[in-house]
């Protein structure tokens, strides 16, 4: 098993890696050495026992393997896919010095798949409390801490401003990398520990503020959603799109199957991402899968990109052209796309980032025969709520300020994910959520 | 778990405008004048955005013009018929104050829009003047409502077949000729609204336009909302609807207002041929 082949994968939507099976699985799990002082384990922000679950794996006993991931995360299927491994858990493992470490997030999703595909068991929950929590987002943090509250007892409810739950897992990463069944089944296990799901709830206008701070704690998850746009000439011309629009047109309102779905998206027969992170892959992945011929645009080296390497394979494999070391000027044409305006970058000196910082070079300048742009240029908090939160302390990229549990500047509300650290990972937004809802538990319980 | 707002009350108060009344408690306990709500009818629906007409207990009233797919197939529901989401409000509430006297225009099915922003601003202490105007006498909706609301309400109609024969502009126009007016707004198809803010130019009014840009979202993370005003690029959803509308490019607003002209084509065909199929206000979904 593995990666399905280029010229197949991209004619569809379906997931581009098949997994472990299960002889493949123990296989890889007797690998491991069950390390006593298991580096592993630290890599990971949610703190799986990852020994004990790859001992399981081995044993043949995926029932158990699958008890001891949810011990600690409840979305295994969606990390085990998603998480950047190689500079968590599995950059940590110590066979990694000599050779290839454990493949732990494989491992990880074959139990959570297996376990989906066989009949998923419910964690127990703790006695009611009595408190009441109000979590805003439904994306990895917001989840994550409502399944850690709902367990300890809590009764918690999930405001969520979109008709789904999930957040980027939902409306961001495309199919073929997190089919969206898996996301829904491990959100469905969450809800099932007797968490109150509130959809088309945009707090802060479907809810007052003052509302939100009634209740005996607030769990703010409301993520990095807001996207930037370059500032360049002709940006708000037909055919440009912001990678999240582009991404929850086709993922979220299923754009992709117009007219069958009412939600329609420009078809591209040339078009430009630009951007070298893992939405700049996604959106490019995405494009080319309805039929573009897609240029990624660049500013730096390849090398310098911050998607993960895997994705710039496999980006790469499915027919995406890279222009690196160039940086766009402007967008061409009467209202729509014709062109992109393009000029070449020299890398000079290392900046503060410890990556050479492009510089344009004169004379250098070109157009790209594109008829739709994609801008992948980052995305920062989401302004609306925090900013009607009064007293609340924000960072100047417009990130809410927490200590290291996760509490704000106001005594009973906590924040984490993305909303709290700017745009990471599902499972950096994962760990904060589990710290701050381990603090959130003190608090209530001193009360 | 599946919440589903049920419509209560559906009337065609003109041709292709229709008034719904949705349950949607948690829209209709925090909406204010200006806001909006995002609607999706079931789960293939687009989600489009309808002003907030009116609030009463926990239902909101929507005014709507069949224009396209979601419109049409809106204006088959039936009382006792449900929407599959309703999420709002949204938008910044208008900017109500004292101000003294303010105008409140309605053009078309932008009329909606109307009654909330000049109650409020009654309720603010302003001497309170509408203007609605229509195409044509059998299209002009909610006169009773907004004469009940306003200190003096003017009618017009481009074909003359009720109130003065014109445009709304041509009454605003009077109007700031004859005495002081502190604040007006404008909420119309684009080109209705360019046409008169317009005319409260050279009378340095502060003048207030609702901007309908495309929307997916309505919360702020796409961008499919952007607009450009005082050359600034600003999303719609989150810092508006309402904006200055003396600095708004509606050159550009109305160029992206047309981004999926052929794709609506093809799906309003489609619509209409299975509406065909299926009879006459076919209840095919639900
Ligand atoms: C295209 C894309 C690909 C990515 N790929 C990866 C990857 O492969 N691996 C990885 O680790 N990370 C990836 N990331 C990053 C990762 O998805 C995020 O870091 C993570 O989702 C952050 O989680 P969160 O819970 O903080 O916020 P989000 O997932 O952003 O969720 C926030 C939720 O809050 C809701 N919300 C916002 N405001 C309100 C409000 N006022 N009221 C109610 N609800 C509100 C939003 O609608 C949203 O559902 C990717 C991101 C994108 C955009
Ligand atoms: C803040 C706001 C408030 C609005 N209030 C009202 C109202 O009170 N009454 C009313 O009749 N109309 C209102 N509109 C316009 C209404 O949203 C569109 O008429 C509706 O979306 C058309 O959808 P359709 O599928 O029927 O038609 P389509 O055939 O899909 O589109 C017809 C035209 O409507 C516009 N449109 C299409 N999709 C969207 C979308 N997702 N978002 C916004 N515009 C779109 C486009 O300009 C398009 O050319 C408002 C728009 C906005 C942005
Ligand atoms: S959750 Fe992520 S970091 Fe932790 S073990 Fe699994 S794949 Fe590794
Ligand atoms: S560090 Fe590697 S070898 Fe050691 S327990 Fe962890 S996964 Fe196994
Ligand atoms: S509709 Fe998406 S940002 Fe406004």
């Amino acid at each position: 098993m593995g990666d399905r082949p280029a010229d197949v994968r991209v004619r569809d939507f379906k997931e581009v890696d098949t997994g472990l099976s299960a002889d493949e699985a123990i296989a890889e799990a007797e690998r491991c050495l069950q390390c006593k002082k298991p580096l592993c384990v630290k890599g990971c922000p949610v703190c799986i026992d990852i020994p004990a679950f790859i001992r399981e794996v081995a044993e043949g006993d995926f029932p158990g393997a699958a008890r001891t991931l949810k011990e600690q995360n409840m979305l295994p299927a969606i990390c085990g896919r998603v998480c950047p491994q190689e500079t968590q858990c599995e950059g940590a493992c110590v066979l990694g010095i000599k050779e290839t470490p454990i493949r732990i997030g494989a491992l990880e999703r074959f139990v959570a798949d297996w376990e989906r595909q066989n009949g998923a068991e419910l964690p127990k929950t703790a006695r009611p409390t009595g408190k009441r929590v109000a979590v805003v987002g439904s994306g990895p943090a917001g989840l994550t801490a409502a399944a850690e509250l709902a367990r300890a007892g809590h009764a918690v409810t999930i405001f969520e401003s979109l008709h789904e739950a999930g957040g980027v897992l939902t409306y961001g990463i495309p199919a073929f990398r997190l089919p969206k069944d898996v996301v829904r089944a491990e959100i469905d296990q969450v809800l099932a520990l007797d968490v109150r799901l509130k959809k088309n709830y945009l707090v802060g206008r479907s809810v007052s503020v003052d509302e939100l701070l009634g209740y005996d704690a607030v769990f703010l998850a409301t993520g990095a959603g807001l996207p930037a746009f370059m500032g360049i000439p002709g940006e708000n011309h037909n055919g440009v799109y912001s990678a999240n629009e582009f991404l929850t047109r086709v993922n979220l309102m299923h754009a992709d199957a117009f007219p069958e779905f009412d939600t329609p998206v420009l078809h591209g027969g040339r078009v430009a991402v630009i951007g070298g992170g893992n939405v700049a892959m996604d959106a490019a992945r995405v494009a080319r899968r309805m039929g573009a011929k897609v240029f990624l645009v660049y500013r730096r080296r390849e090398e310098d990109m911050p998607a993960r390497r895997v994705e710039v394979l496999h980006a790469k494999e499915e027919g995406i052209e890279f222009l690196t070391c160039t940086n766009p000027t402007r967008i061409l044409g009467e209202g729509c796309v014709s062109g992109l305006e393009c000029v070449k970058m020299s890398l000079c000196d290392l900046d503060a980032s410890g990556r050479p910082s492009p510089e344009p070079i004169p004379g250098s300048e070109f157009t790209l025969d594109v008829d739709m742009v994609i801008q992948a240029i980052g995305t920062s908090p989401n302004p609306l709520l925090v900013s009607l939160i009064p007293g609340l302390k924000r960072g100047r990229r417009g990130n809410v300020v927490v200590d290291e549990n996760g509490r704000t500047s106001i005594p009973h509300v906590y924040a984490g994910g993305d909303i709290a650290t700017g745009a990471a990972t599902v499972i950096e937004a994962m760990g904060s959520a589990k710290r701050a809802a381990a603090a959130i538990n003190a608090m209530l319980r001193e009360e | 778990m599946k919440r589903l707002y049920k419509v209560e009350l559906a009337t065609k108060l003109a041709d292709r405008v229709y008034e719904y009344w949705i349950h949607a408690p948690q829209v209709a306990h925090h909406a204010r004048a200006g806001q909006f709500l995002i609607l999706r009818l079931h789960e293939t629906g687009e989600r489009i955005p309808l002003t907030i007409s009116a609030v009463r207990g926990d239902a909101v009233r929507v005014i709507f013009m069949a224009v396209g797919k979601t419109t049409e197939e809106l204006a088959t529901l039936r009382a006792g018929d449900s929407i599959k989401d309703v999420a709002g409000p949204l938008g910044k509430p208008s900017e109500i104050g004292k101000y003294g006297t303010c105008c409140v225009i309605g053009g078309g099915v932008g009329i909606a829009s109307t009654p909330l922003i000049a109650k409020e601003l009654k309720e603010a202490g302003n001497h309170v003047i509408g203007i609605i105007g229509a195409r044509s006498a059998d299209l002009l909706i909610l006169e009773d409502e907004m004469r009940a609301i306003c200190d003096e309400l003017y009618i017009t109609t481009d074909d003359g077949s009720k109130g003065v024969h014109g445009f709304a502009s041509d009454a605003l126009k009077g109007l700031l000729n004859e005495r002081t007016i502190n604040r007006v707004w404008i909420i119309g198809p684009a080109i209705m609204m360019k046409v008169t803010s317009g005319v409260t130019v050279p009378y340095g009014v502060k003048t207030y336009v609702s901007l309908n840009p495309i929307m997916v979202d309505g919360t702020g993370m796409c961008g499919s909302c952007r607009v450009t005003v005082g050359g600034e690029t600003k999303f719609a959803c989150v810092d508006g609807p309402e904006f200055d509308a003396h600095q708004v490019d509606f050159a550009e607003l109305m160029q992206r207002q047309r981004i999926y002209t052929s794709q609506e084509k093809v799906l309003l065909e489609r619509f209409a041929e299975h509406q065909c199929r299926c009879g006459e206000g076919g209840h095919h979904h639900g």
